[in-house]
């Protein structure tokens, strides 16, 4: 095995989209399944951020509940430090050393309860601190560290804003000491001024606590700014998995092609852009074959019938036929063709 | 980069200022909302008043009332029959309210009774709430198979109506207890009956409440860390799913309070010795006829104010707490 701090691989989840069994037994339907994800396999280096992007409904949110452990797997495994999450032992050790950033801060802290004493549960829940002083003064601490005032812990979170809400998250996060954060869009809830603020104080953090992140998006400019890794999610499967420059510098993958397409540029004003094409299918009947064909203007027959491997190309791994055969050249072939 | 050294006194230091500025519950409850809209709700201030009034005479009642209703000692049967603010034919004595067949005095009466009504009102909303929140909250949070039972029952329970099972139970209980102990449990299988016919709205109302909350972030980052599901269901969900239940519970307090005393007008309820407010009311109505209304009419009105004004708090609760309706 290779030594990567964050092992994912052959995830699949799928979840009973079934109606209730009396009405399948009446309406004789059979049941139905909706793969969320299928066989998403990806590798994190300690300290470093691989970010996955995809539009609604890739099943990018999932990817990130199956890691953190909010979602059990369907089939394949999640190896954090060598340590697999299936193993109830392992998982429950691995839970200090991980911790959760949400979308939406308006719904991640407790209107009921007072800052510090959100703030404060993960270091009560696993114990790490006992003495109330020493909790408190960490408390103080974090509060700090993430920007925010001391003295705001003996606010309510109705007393913030979506930007302090969001610090205070992450502070909540951070309580624990954890190794490794799961971001599931965390700055998509907020306005661009304070998505910039956020995104930087998580990239001072990274460098001043070594953290590695997962980081879920669907914004490209924000992944850009945060990612080492970048792997682009389509309908439930990883299409293109390239570090930052290059993905951004030469798109592979169509989907890929057609997303950066899509993201306006002052470079590219006066030119006649190719809109994002088509909607994401209906996951509990995808198309045959590369489930990306109906969208994508190279697609041919094999397109079609054959569902196309992740295969590395000069360190970057891609999933299509077109590139593989090298109907569609890549890289520099790219820029010299 | 940033500069993100942090300095361990300075923090102290402003922790120490935070923690003596922070306001009391006392101050936070006169800043909110709730304690505002009540300040501009004449009703609401009114039918407060009320409550307070009947609450501290019916606990206080051995201080207030004029004699023990409940002791045999202290009545005179030449009293009985008299007119309210009149004297009596044979002993000159003068009741504010008049007395009733044993010559036991009405106001006497109605504070011992109100205490019964109230303490039998809210221990059966208490029990009541205790069930339907548990097993809403179950219900709610476990979903699946566990969900579908418990609102099943209680879909099925919703189907009588609650005084008939009310009935039911207080059979059954008083079949349950030994005959010479009926009279000194009557107090407790009546709690039971009641709050057994009325868990199943505290168990919806908190069942959906559940249902929005345990999918928010907040409850999935307690999972995370891995906190039980029965604290994140305690500490977490509960404290958010109360304010709906707070205005049933009103609501349904003023519900109990007549249900108490509908049970007891029915002869089920408290026995003739220790009478309620529906005791009473039933004890009065034999003697309406003969010309006897005040037994009847005091007791009534006495139910008919405490039942309205904790009704009309209830009310002015459900508004205060429903931000679609500032």
């Amino acid at each position: 095995m290779s030594g990567a701090f964050v092992e994912v691989e052959d995830l699949v989840k799928r979840f009973n989209v079934s109606k209730p069994w009396l009405n399948r037994v009446l309406e004789r339907l059979p049941e139905q399944t909706l793969t969320a994800v299928s066989g998403v396999s990806f590798e994190i280096e300690k300290g470093q951020t691989f970010a996955l992007v995809g539009e609604s409904g890739s099943g990018k949110s999932t990817v990130a509940k199956m890691v953190i452990g909010l979602l059990n797997p369907t089939d394949g495994t999640i190896r954090i430090d060598g340590r697999s999450t299936s193993d109830a032992a392992e998982a429950t050790a691995l839970r200090r050393r991980m911790q959760m950033i949400f979308q939406d801060p308006y719904a991640s802290l407790n209107p009921r309860w007072r800052i510090d004493k959100i703030i404060s549960e993960p270091i009560r829940v696993f114990g790490l601190l006992s003495d109330e002083a020493a909790i408190d003064r960490r408390v103080g601490e974090l509060l700090e560290l993430v920007g925010l005032d001391a003295r705001d812990a003996v606010k309510y979170p109705h007393e913030f804003s979506g930007g302090q809400r969001q610090r205070l998250c992450i502070a909540r996060a951070l309580s624990s000491n954890p190794e490794f954060l799961v971001c599931d869009e965390p700055t998509s809830a907020l306005d661009v001024s304070v998505q910039a603020q956020i995104l930087n104080l998580m990239r001072d953090l990274q460098d001043e606590l070594g953290l590695t992140y997962l980081f879920i998006s669907h914004n490209l400019a924000v992944v850009r700014y945060m990612a080492n890794r970048i792997g682009v999610l389509y309908l439930g499967g990883l299409v293109e998995i390239s570090d930052t420059k290059e993905l951004f510098t030469a798109p592979a993958h169509p989907y890929t092609r057609m997303l950066l397409d899509a993201v306006p540029s002052v470079a590219q004003v006066g030119r006649v852009r190719q809109p994002v094409q088509g909607e994401i299918p209906n996951p509990i009947n995808p198309p045959s074959g590369c489930v990306f064909h109906p969208r994508c203007p190279f697609a041919n027959d094999r397109c079609k019938a054959e569902v196309p491997a992740l295969k590395v190309h000069d360190g970057r791994s891609i999933a299509c036929h077109a590139v593989d055969e090298g109907r569609l050249p890549i890289g520099a072939e790219a820029a010299a063709a | 980069m940033a500069d993100l050294s942090v300095d361990p006194d300075k923090v102290a230091q402003k922790l120490e200022a935070a923690k003596a500025e922070a306001p009391s519950l006392l101050t936070r409850l006169k800043r909110s909302d709730v304690w505002y809209s009540f300040t501009r709700s004449p009703v609401a201030i009114v039918a407060a008043i009320v409550v307070l009034v009947i609450v501290l005479a019916s606990v206080f009642a051995p201080l207030f009332a004029p004699q023990n209703p409940f002791n045999p000692a202290e009545l005179n049967l030449m009293d009985g029959f008299t007119p309210p603010m009149e004297p009596n034919q044979f002993t000159s004595a003068v009741y504010w309210l008049g007395t009733d067949d044993q010559g036991r005095d009405i106001f006497s009466t109605i504070l011992y009774g109100s205490r019964i009504s109230l303490f039998v009102g809210v221990s059966a909303v208490a029990l009541a709430m205790v069930i339907g929140i548990v097993l809403g909250l179950v219900a709610g949070y476990r979903g699946g198979w566990t969900d579908m039972i418990i609102m099943r029952i209680a879909d099925v329970q919703l189907t009588f109506p609650s005084i008939l099972i009310a009935l039911l139970v207080f059979g059954i209980a008083r079949g349950l207890v030994p005959p010479d102990m009926r009279n000194d449990l009557a107090v407790w299988i009546l709690i039971v009956s009641i709050a057994l016919s009325d868990w199943v709205q505290y168990a919806r109302t908190v069942r959906g409440a559940t249902l929005v909350e345990r999918n928010k972030e907040y409850v999935q980052a307690a999972r995370v860390i891995g906190v039980r599901p029965f604290a994140i269901m305690m500490r977490h969900v509960l404290p958010n799913v109360m304010g709906p239940v707070l205005v049933i519970a009103t609501i349904g307090l003023a519900l109990a309070i007549i249900a108490e005393a509908t049970l007891s007008f029915l002869g089920v309820g408290m026995p003739k010795t220790t009478p309620s407010l529906g005791t009473l009311i039933n004890t009065g109505q034999d003697f309406l006829f003969s010309g006897e209304w005040w037994i009847l009419l005091f007791p009534a009105l006495t139910l008919l104010a405490l039942a309205l004004s904790v009704n009309l708090l209830g009310d002015w609760l459900r508004d205060a707490l429903n931000p679609k309706l500032r």
